[in-house]
């Protein structure tokens, strides 16, 4: 990764990434060698469909990758310091207080038989133990003004809240201890389109007001380039494609990029003509050799069914993984 | 065999399914103290007095939101279960109150295509079997004949070569290859309508567009008309030739699809239209916030059902409107439109 | 057909843990009835006559591996051919309870309303029973012998057949793969026999292997009370009974070995339904 040198250090560094799981019928590789940097109020999306490993990378930033799944390689700088290195006491402090995590389904991630206020003061009180419960409770009625649910709804049971709001909750306690870095699972994916607008609203909102980052995880490609500053496209574990979302909508130059973006229905456009990437998704236990993508790829060469193409930086902020860039310098 | 009955109606001869006044209400199962205790029933309202045809040949769109009754509707159509109240036309003929044995002669012409490849079909019956089943049921095929005919169909819904597929368990194939043998299931029978509920909501979102076309193209080659219900707009408006939103039970807009979209006249079709993401960094949003959440279908808010949380309520909302035709084949279910 | 069996017993073992447990259980079983059956050729010595000059009691030795009964008779022959009642009573209870319990939870859990409801409660009745204490109520009413005991065996494990059976159908009932076979026109007993009763096979098959075991701890439970068989078939059960009241005498063997075998049966269905509920439930892994 050359492009880090001779600047200020960033939020958050990773290098080469790599997470294995080991399943009965074989080894995969669900993360590889995956490198990027996020900085201060910066929004990275990160956007793949299955297999992609999209999720798998989410969960290894707070180390929390699930059996049996390993993290194989690579180093997570948190402000300069591993987080893979960082003992389990230290750990579970990073979790929800340094970077915390919105999971994907609002329904089931919170625990139906607590209130939602012993899940702030649970959450407050583990980090910081010396706060009480009524502090604890303010705080959360403070966040609820943040995300715009009513304070008086604190003392409900999940179920009594709808599937909008229980969301806001996740993204409430996800703040609670003003993390640096919030990463979001498929935020939206459970919720109605118009839901989903103000969701994603409210984290630019949150954002804006304290200052954190946000890693934005989907497999949706209209909401990272809406709402994202820079957007890595990954297939098969691998980034494809690294780039600024104006960048990136600019010139989409990695074909499995161009084949997404040109299979999304755009409802500003009044005529498209859709085309859906050939072939199906990868096959993580018996990948390709060479170029993952290469059995879909309507460009394929013969030097990408043998070895895979390594990041080619095509200019300052812009990464490709793919032959066709052939004259550009390796990253 | 019965005979169907029903008597024709003097519909229009190019509708091929026709809803009027089409009610479903649900039973909110009660405790036995409340039961005791309260006098009122309480219904979840999932479908409350929608009207409107499908013209042969087309597409035809129900879009909305979770929960806004356009799935339940679409059930209602192919009669897997029965209406509250209202009636349903199919080719002219009424089918609203027919009993199993006599549908089991229309069942053949009025499909259904489900949102979840992995629960749609039976996992213990191989491909071959599962897709030949209809022909067995019917009596319409069997052995030889049969494989001739799922093999057809297989290879028609893009999954060649079919004997390849015909052996497999669901489990050993992907997603929307599961999707293709339901859509194969629905197709030996030789359907005139289908209903499509969400069949690509959940597959990968760069091989929707092979369903897509493959559901045009089919319609071309095979004469079909479609019932297509979603809540991705923007699907909608890449496959729909007419379209008809709706909240909480009711049609709210409905109309060709291009006037739809360029000319979105209901409050809540704005808001929807403005909310739907658009893959463009350089696109200012300009979302029009709604106060509020969909209420419960169980206490619908008195008069237009939208009113709590339209920025342009007024007075007169305290009555519920009627679809009205802004133009021939635009109609809104709004009092604004009479300005 | 050995052939054919080993590649199945490996792949079998590939599964880890579930697929030993159901291979070691299976083998135990097989065992026991292969020992069973050929044991009329293969007992040292009648196990049901009473020698004219019995060697009472007498301990394990070279002539008696398993040593004698109170009657002289030679234990070890008793034991090879012992099994057999336990098997016929586990067999039987098992077929009786497939033949009712299964078309019952199917019909009445698929119908639902009304008849879901009472055909339910009446299962939750019998199901409140002490197993035990039911089965033994019962075949004091309906008399000695293997047929009896296995009936009521089967009246007391029917309503676990229809509590799994019901839930398993009440969950299948919602799923699209139903709404599509109705969408097709399929009859209801088309939907039952062909989309909803292959599904729930593997519940039923985990169901019956525990009835096995149950069926034998029970037969051996009734022996014991005396509403086993008649004295004049070898039975483990009886065996037990028998060699409880020569324990003061310190003949420990008599009650010992069958005891063993008791379990070894038991333990080789237990085995079987572990494995196999292991092996069933989490398909979902995929």
């Amino acid at each position: 990764m050359s492009d880090e040198d001779g600047e200020k250090p960033h939020l958050l560094t990773v290098n080469n990434l790599t997470v294995e799981y080991w399943a009965r019928r074989g080894k995969i590789r669900a993360v590889e060698d995956v490198s990027f940097s996020l900085d201060k109020g910066e929004t990275l999306g990160v956007v793949g469909e299955s297999g992609s490993g999209k999720s798998t990378l989410g969960l290894s930033l707070i180390h929390l990758v699930p059996y049996p799944g390993r993290i194989v390689n690579g180093t997570i700088l948190l402000e300069g310091q591993d987080v893979l290195k960082l003992g389990k006491e230290k750990t579970r402090d990073l979790r929800g207080r340094r970077i915390s995590y919105v999971f994907q389904d609002p329904m089931t991630s919170l625990n139906p038989v607590e209130r939602i206020d012993s899940h702030f003061v649970e959450l407050i009180r583990t980090h910081e133990p010396k706060a009480t419960k009524a502090e604890a409770t303010t705080r959360a009625k403070k966040l609820f003004k943040d995300v715009g649910i009513q304070p008086d709804r604190i003392n409900d049971y999940p179920h009594q809240l709808s599937g909008g709001m229980r969301q806001r909750v996740m993204i409430a306690l996800a703040l609670a201890l003003d993390p640096s870095i919030v990463i979001a699972d498929e935020p939206t994916t459970a919720l109605d389109v118009i839901v989903q607008a103000k969701i994603l609203d409210l984290l630019k909102t949150l954002q804006d007001r304290y200052g954190m980052a946000l890693i934005l995880i989907t497999h949706d490609l209209s909401i990272v380039l809406e709402r994202s500053d820079k957007i890595i496209v990954m297939y098969a574990g691998r980034i494809v494609e690294r780039a600024s979302s104006s960048t990136l909508y600019a010139q989409t130059l990695h074909p499995y990029s161009q084949g997404l973006l040109k299979s999304i229905p755009n409802i500003e456009l009044a005529e498209q003509k859709l085309t859906a990437i050939g072939g199906s998704p990868p096959d993580l236990l018996h990948p390709p050799t060479g170029c993952r993508f290469w059995p879909r790829c309507p460009y394929v060469m013969e030097i990408c069914k043998i070895k895979e193409p390594p990041l080619l930086e095509t200019s300052s902020d812009h990464l490709v993984r793919c032959y066709l860039y052939r004259g550009e310098k390796a990253s | 065999m019965l005979p169907v009955q029903g008597r024709k109606s003097k519909l229009n001869e190019s509708e091929i399914v026709r809803v009027e006044h089409l009610k479903k209400y649900f039973p909110v199962e009660k405790g036995f103290l409340e039961r005791l205790l309260t006098r009122t029933r309480k219904f979840v309202k999932a479908v409350d007095d929608v009207s409107f045809s499908v013209l042969k040949g087309e597409v035809f769109t129900l879009a909305g939101e979770s929960g806004c009754g356009k799935s339940t509707t679409g059930k209602l159509i192919v009669r897997l279960m029965p209406p509250t109240s209202g009636k349903i036309y199919f080719n002219q003929t009424d089918i609203t109150r027919l009993q199993r044995e006599q549908l089991r002669t229309i069942r053949p012409k009025l499909q259904i295509i489900f949102q979840d490849p992995y629960a749609s079909l039976n996992p213990r019956m191989k491909i071959g079997q599962a897709v030949g089943h209809p022909l067995e049921i019917h009596g319409l095929a069997k052995g030889a004949e049969e494989k001739q005919r799922v093999n057809e169909i297989l290879q028609r819904v893009g999954l060649t070569p079919p004997e390849q597929f015909t052996n497999l368990y669901p489990y050993q194939i992907s997603g929307g290859q599961r999707q293709r043998v339901a859509m194969a299931r629905s197709l030996i029978l030789d359907p005139e309508f289908i209903v499509a509920d969400e069949p690509v909501s959940m597959i990968d979102v760069s091989l929707r567009t092979t369903i897509i076309d493959l559901m045009l193209d089919l319609r071309r080659d095979l004469d079909l008309t479609y019932l297509f219900i979603t809540h991705d707009l923007a699907i909608a408006k890449y496959i729909s030739d007419r379209i008809a939103i709706m909240y909480l039970g009711k049609i709210v807009e409905m109309g060709e699809k291009h006037e739809v979209f360029s000319n979105p006249l209901h409050p809540y079709t704005q808001a929807l239209m403005s909310a739907i993401p658009v893959p463009n960094p350089e696109r200012k949003r300009t979302a029009i916030e709604l106060k509020g959440e969909v209420p419960s279908a169980i206490d619908i808010p008195r008069g237009c059902r939208f009113n709590p949380r339209c920025p342009y309520v007024e007075a007169r909302c305290k009555v519920e409107p009627e679809l009205m035709a802004v133009k021939p084949g635009h109609l809104v279910a709004c009092y604004r439109i009479e300005n | 057909m050995l052939s054919s069996i080993l590649p199945g017993l490996s792949t079998l073992v590939k599964r880890g843990l579930a697929g030993w447990l159901i291979v070691i259980g299976a083998i135990l079983v097989v065992v026991i009835v292969v020992m069973t059956a050929i044991s009329p050729w293969i007992v040292p010595y009648n196990p049901t006559e009473i020698p004219s000059s019995p060697k009472i009691l007498a301990p394990p030795s070279t002539q008696h591996f398993f040593g004698t009964n109170d009657l002289g008779q030679d234990l070890f022959s008793r034991v090879l051919s012992g099994g057999g009642v336990m098997l016929q009573v586990s067999i039987l209870s098992v077929i009786v309870c497939l033949a009712i319990g299964v078309p019952l939870g199917l019909f009445a859990s698929y119908a639902g309303g009304a008849t879901d409801r009472v055909v339910g409660l009446v299962m939750d009745s019998i199901y409140a029973f002490p197993g035990l204490v039911l089965a033994i109520a019962i075949a004091a009413m309906l008399g000695r012998g293997v047929v009896n005991m296995a009936l009521s065996i089967a009246v007391v494990y029917i309503p676990s057949y229809f509590r799994v059976i019901r839930s398993q159908v009440l969950s299948i009932k919602e799923m699209s793969y139903i709404e599509a076979a109705n969408a097709v026109g399929a009859k209801n007993r088309t939907i039952l026999t062909r989309y909803i009763l292959p599904n729930i096979v593997p519940s039923i098959v985990v169901v019956a292997t525990v009835n096995f075991a149950d069926a034998i701890l029970t037969a051996a439970g009734l022996t014991f009370i005396g509403l086993g068989v008649p004295v004049t078939i070898p039975d483990w059960g009886q065996d037990l009974t028998s060699g409880q009241r020569l324990l003061t005498s310190g003949a420990w063997w008599a009650i010992t070995f069958p005891g063993i075998m008791i379990i070894l049966l038991a333990l080789g269905f237990t085995l079987m339904g572990e494995g196999l509920s292991e092996l069933l439930n989490p398909r979902l892994e995929q």
